[in-house]
This record gives C-alpha cells, sequence and structure tokens, in this order.
C-alpha cells in the first residue's frame, strides 16, 4: 500500500541554520502518528514542508505517491493542515469562509452538505454566521480545523491543535479527530501534550535539533524505558545517602524514586529498614511517555 | 476553474464589504479634484480647441482613480492576508500560480473599473463629454487596470510591512499618476520635461483613454496602445515569475 507520508532524505537550511538533517519517515494510511520534540526541533517545518509552505533544500516528500515539489497539485488536495497560530480572514463569517476554502479545491455547492457536517461535528454551528474576527480562541481553533477538513482530505497534519486550549475543549477536539481516524483518515499531529501522544497515537517519531532521534510504536517506546517510578512517603523524611542517586524528586512529603525493574524494590526496602526509617506509603508508577521523552531528548545531547 | 471563480468572488467581495472606503472614498477624492481644478483653471487652461477644462480633466481623473484602485485592490488583498497570516489558506490549495494571478488580476481589473465608472458617471453632472471611440475607452480602461492589478500584486508580495506597501504608493504611484497629464497636457511642459514624461507608461494610458472621448491626443493612440500592452505584459512575465518561484510567499 502506498505510504500516506512519504519523506526521504529531506534537509531544510534557513541560511546558516540546518533546520531538518536528513529527515526518512514513512507513515502508513490509517495511522494516527504523533511528532514530538522540544521548542525549535523543526516539526513545524517539517510540516511546513509536507503542505508546500516551504521548499526543502534537498530529499524528497509525498503524500499518497504524489510529490509535493513536482505534483503539488495533487499533494495539495490529499492533505488537510491545520497551522499552528490563529489566522483568519477578517472580511468573512464562518460558513463563507468555509465555502470558499473548499471552493479553491475545486468544489461547489454540492459540497455544502459536508461543510455543515462539519461545522455541526466541531460545534460551530451556533457560531456559523459569526464574523472570524468575532470568535473566541478556542472557537477560531475550531474553525481552523474546520478549514482544513472542507475539501475531504485523506491526510490531515494537526500542528499542536490543543495549543491553548482549555481542558473541555481539548476532549471535545481529540474525540473529534478519533472520530476522523476511525473513519479512514491519517493523523499525523504535533503536541506538547506527552500524554495525549501516549493516549492517542499509535507511533510516534521524536525529533531533536532537526533530526529524527527515536521512531517507533508507542508501546515500543514505553517499553524500551522499563523504569518504574517509586513514590515513598517516609517516617522520618528523609533518604538514606544510599538511596540518594534513585532520587527522582520531592513533593509534599513524597521522595519518588526511578527504579530500571521492580526487583529493585526489595533491595531499597532494605536499605530503609537498615537505617531505621519507616514507609507510610509506597505507590509504584510505570513509566510514561513523557520519562521517555526526557530520557531521549534530554540526555542524548 | 472554480477554484479561480472561487477566489475571483472573495476578492470581489472583500472589497465590496467594504466598498464605503473602497469605492465611494475614491469617487469623493476624485469629485473634489474636479471642482477645485476645474473652478482655478477653467478660465485660464485651454488644451485642445472647443473642449473645455473640466471636460478634459474628467478622463484624466477617471483613469486616475481606476488606476489606483486597481492597484489597492491587488496589493492591499495580499499585504493584509501576509500580515495576518491568513494567506496560508491560499497556498495550502492546489491553486496554481497563474491561477492565482488570474483571480487577483481580475478582481482589480473589477474594482478599478467600478471606481472609474462611478466617477465618470458623477463628473457628466458636470459637464457634456463626448465619446468619440468607445473601443479605444474600453481598451485602455481594460489594459490600465490590468496592468495596476498585475503591478499591485508585485507590490504586496514585496512589501513585508504596511509602510512599505504606502511607500510603493507614495514614491511609485502617485508620482507616475500625478505627473503622467491627468491635470494637462504634456505639450505645455519645456521639452525636456515632455521627453520625460515619455518614459512614464501612466502617461500613455491617459493619453490614449482621453483620445477615446475626444478623438485627439498628444500622441498617436496606436503608440500608446502599444506601450500600455507591451507594459502589461512586461509586469505580467514579472508577477508570474514572482508567483512561480513564490517569491517571499513559499521559503
Amino acid at each position: 500500500m502506498i505510504p500516506a507520508i512519504k519523506i526521504e532524505q529531506v534537509h531544510k537550511s534557513f541560511g546558516a541554520l540546518h533546520a531538518l538533517q536528513g529527515i526518512d519517515l514513512s507513515i502508513a494510511q490509517g495511522e494516527f502518528f504523533a511528532l514530538l520534540g522540544p521548542n525549535g526541533a523543526g516539526k513545524s517545518t517539517l510540516i511546513n514542508l509536507l503542505a508546500g509552505l516551504l521548499r526543502p533544500t534537498s530529499g524528497t516528500l509525498s503524500v499518497l505517491g504524489h510529490d509535493v515539489m513536482t505534483d503539488s497539485r495533487n499533494s495539495r488536495r490529499l492533505l488537510g493542515v491545520v497551522p499552528q497560530e490563529l489566522v483568519f480572514d477578517p472580511f468573512f463569517n464562518v460558513r463563507e469562509m468555509l465555502r470558499f476554502q473548499a471552493g479553491y479545491f475545486g468544489f461547489g455547492r454540492e459540497n455544502d452538505a459536508w461543510i455543515d457536517e462539519v461545522i455541526e461535528g466541531l460545534g460551530l454551528t451556533d457560531k456559523a454566521h459569526t464574523n472570524m474576527r468575532a470568535l473566541s480562541g478556542g472557537m477560531k481553533r475550531r474553525a481552523l480545523i474546520a478549514q482544513a477538513l472542507v475539501h475531504k482530505p485523506p491526510v490531515v497534519v494537526l500542528d499542536e491543535p490543543t495549543a491553548g486550549v482549555d481542558v473541555e475543549l481539548r476532549q471535545m477536539l481529540w474525540e473529534f479527530i478519533k472520530k476522523l481516524n476511525r473513519e479512514g483518515h491519517t493523523i499525523i499531529l504535533t503536541t506538547h501534550y506527552l500524554e495525549e501522544a501516549e493516549t492517542l497515537c499509535s507511533r510516534v517519531a521524536m525529533l531533536k535539533q532537526g533530526k529524527i532521534v527515536a521512531l517507533d510504536s508507542t508501546e515500543n517506546l514505553l517499553n524500551r524505558y522499563p523504569g518504574k517510578h517509586l513514590r515513598l512517603k517516609l517516617e522520618p523524611s528523609r533518604l538514606p545517602e544510599s538511596l540518594r542517586p534513585l532520587l527522582r524528586g520531592e513533593e509534599s512529603g513524597f521522595h519518588t524514586l526511578a527504579l530500571n525493574e521492580a526487583a529493585q524494590l526489595e533491595g531499597v526496602l532494605a536499605e530503609l529498614r537498615n537505617a531505621g526509617i519507616r514507609v507510610e506509603d509506597l505507590q509504584l508508577i510505570e513509566a510514561d511517555l513523557e520519562d521517555v521523552f526526557v530520557q531521549i531528548v534530554g540526555n542524548r545531547a | 476553474m472554480t477554484g479561480v471563480y472561487t477566489l475571483f468572488k472573495k476578492e470581489i467581495l472583500r472589497f465590496w464589504k467594504v466598498s464605503f472606503q473602497t469605492v465611494l472614498a475614491p469617487v469623493i477624492t476624485a469629485l473634489l479634484y474636479l471642482l477645485i481644478f476645474s473652478h482655478v483653471l477653467e478660465k485660464h487652461v485651454q488644451v485642445y480647441p472647443g473642449v473645455s477644462y473640466t471636460a478634459f480633466l474628467i478622463p484624466g481623473l477617471v483613469m486616475m482613480s481606476l488606476l489606483q484602485n486597481a492597484f489597492a485592490n491587488s496589493s492591499s488583498s495580499l499585504i493584509q492576508s501576509k500580515v495576518m497570516g491568513n494567506i496560508v489558506f491560499l497556498l495550502l490549495t492546489p491553486l496554481s500560480y497563474w491561477e492565482l494571478f488570474i483571480a487577483f488580476l481580475a478582481a482589480s481589473i473589477i474594482r478599478g473599473l467600478v471606481v472609474g465608472g462611478c466617477v465618470y458617471v458623477v463628473a457628466l453632472f458636470y459637464v457634456d463629454l463626448p465619446m468619440a471611440h468607445p473601443l479605444a475607452i474600453l481598451a485602455f480602461a481594460l489594459l490600465g487596470s490590468a496592468m495596476l492589478g498585475a503591478l499591485g500584486i508585485v507590490a504586496g508580495i514585496w512589501a513585508d510591512k504596511f509602510d512599505q506597501l504606502a511607500a510603493f504608493q507614495n514614491f511609485i504611484i502617485m508620482p507616475l499618476s500625478f505627473l503622467s497629464g491627468v491635470f494637462y497636457s504634456i505639450h505645455s511642459l519645456p521639452p525636456f520635461w515632455q521627453k520625460v514624461s515619455h518614459l512614464n507608461p501612466f502617461f500613455y494610458m491617459i493619453d490614449g483613454f482621453r483620445y477615446g472621448f475626444f478623438g485627439q491626443a498628444d500622441i498617436s493612440p496606436t503608440i500608446s496602445l502599444t506601450v500600455v500592452a507591451i507594459s502589461f505584459l512586461a509586469l505580467s512575465w514579472l508577477t508570474l515569475r514572482m508567483l512561480k518561484n513564490g517569491y517571499k510567499l513559499r521559503g
């Protein structure tokens, strides 16, 4: 099957800044894919290259087999992009704007039913006749997503879709995007909320300084650092010197220790007993994507 | 064709929704020029035999309004969407560079014709205006607004900020239109300045346009039409090249 996205040896320089340094990435149709990385890692640059807003210095990118440079007419039809910034056209209301956007892709009035569906799906029905200028930030975000979907693109790219969005709307957006994915759309997103990537995405690429430093299924990534966190409430509340190297953090009376495997637990408890420290409370927590992220992005300098 | 037509329609609606500022305001400005200049000069200046100064002035004002507004339409739309950031919604679409060109250009022509037409209609209340060669009027109106529409695309793409666009308007469009013979015949100028005027493409647009009304002009209308057509083609070539290369639009 043709991959939804294929990126080969892509480099992008802005003057002296080598923003992307040889990216190779293939995303299958129907995947829910996350692109993670700290600010400035090159996530948005990569998305803008896919969207044709930027041109690669070298390398090729394609959407469902259509090269974004040589066959942009088709690659752009197949791609829906939600930009990161809340940009909008101040002259028109939501429905007008969506109709125009669909029109640019060659759709006429026959597409109005789909536009209504998108408007309803994103909870914009009440705002359909409101000027874009008058929308709140959250509503603008919804309108942006609607705008990326008017031409029914099989591949949808969302650049930080939940940045600056309140919890309720975030949940609603994720439900909507999950539904799109179930209906067969390939979803690619960048996010800062790692727990979202963890619960939603089947595969993750981590970017750092223009390179992919990890690319695997979410599950494998989580297993790659099979660490566990041990949260302890101690009486007296102090940690023996011998356990200091394991300490990850201290908050509200709890010491958090990082363990590589559960078997270490016994040794820790023995140390505590020897030091005459009593364990008042204990929790063992699985590592999450954030830990993996910190491990990979933080430590491989 | 749906794509081009949609963008064209959007560009028309964009100025029509604020027509107070995009149509009425320039018409009022042109009428002020008409009132003041005709009041001051009507008794003192006669350019063509049998043609009053007010009558002489009107085609110039119509053309000047048409040119300035054709320029304003494409340039302000582009700079605004660049500054606001919503230009991405166009760049994400499969619209090709020539489709963008045609849509922006056609909307500019319409804006130019609407404003120029309004100035003309209102001016008819002041003075009787002959119409010797309607086809010439139409040809120069179309070519003039098309040329300035293309120039507006160039300026809108080139400028990164509103003040750069204002500079383009104040240092290029305004001097070229004021020094083109809107208010005078270039035959009244010293020989050196007559020669300089011949380098100004706006001069040919206004002279040819005026020929359409009075059947007389400073130079041959064929030459004017040729110069204007070549200028338009050259500018279109430049505009298409910029759009194709993604100059300042796609990094």
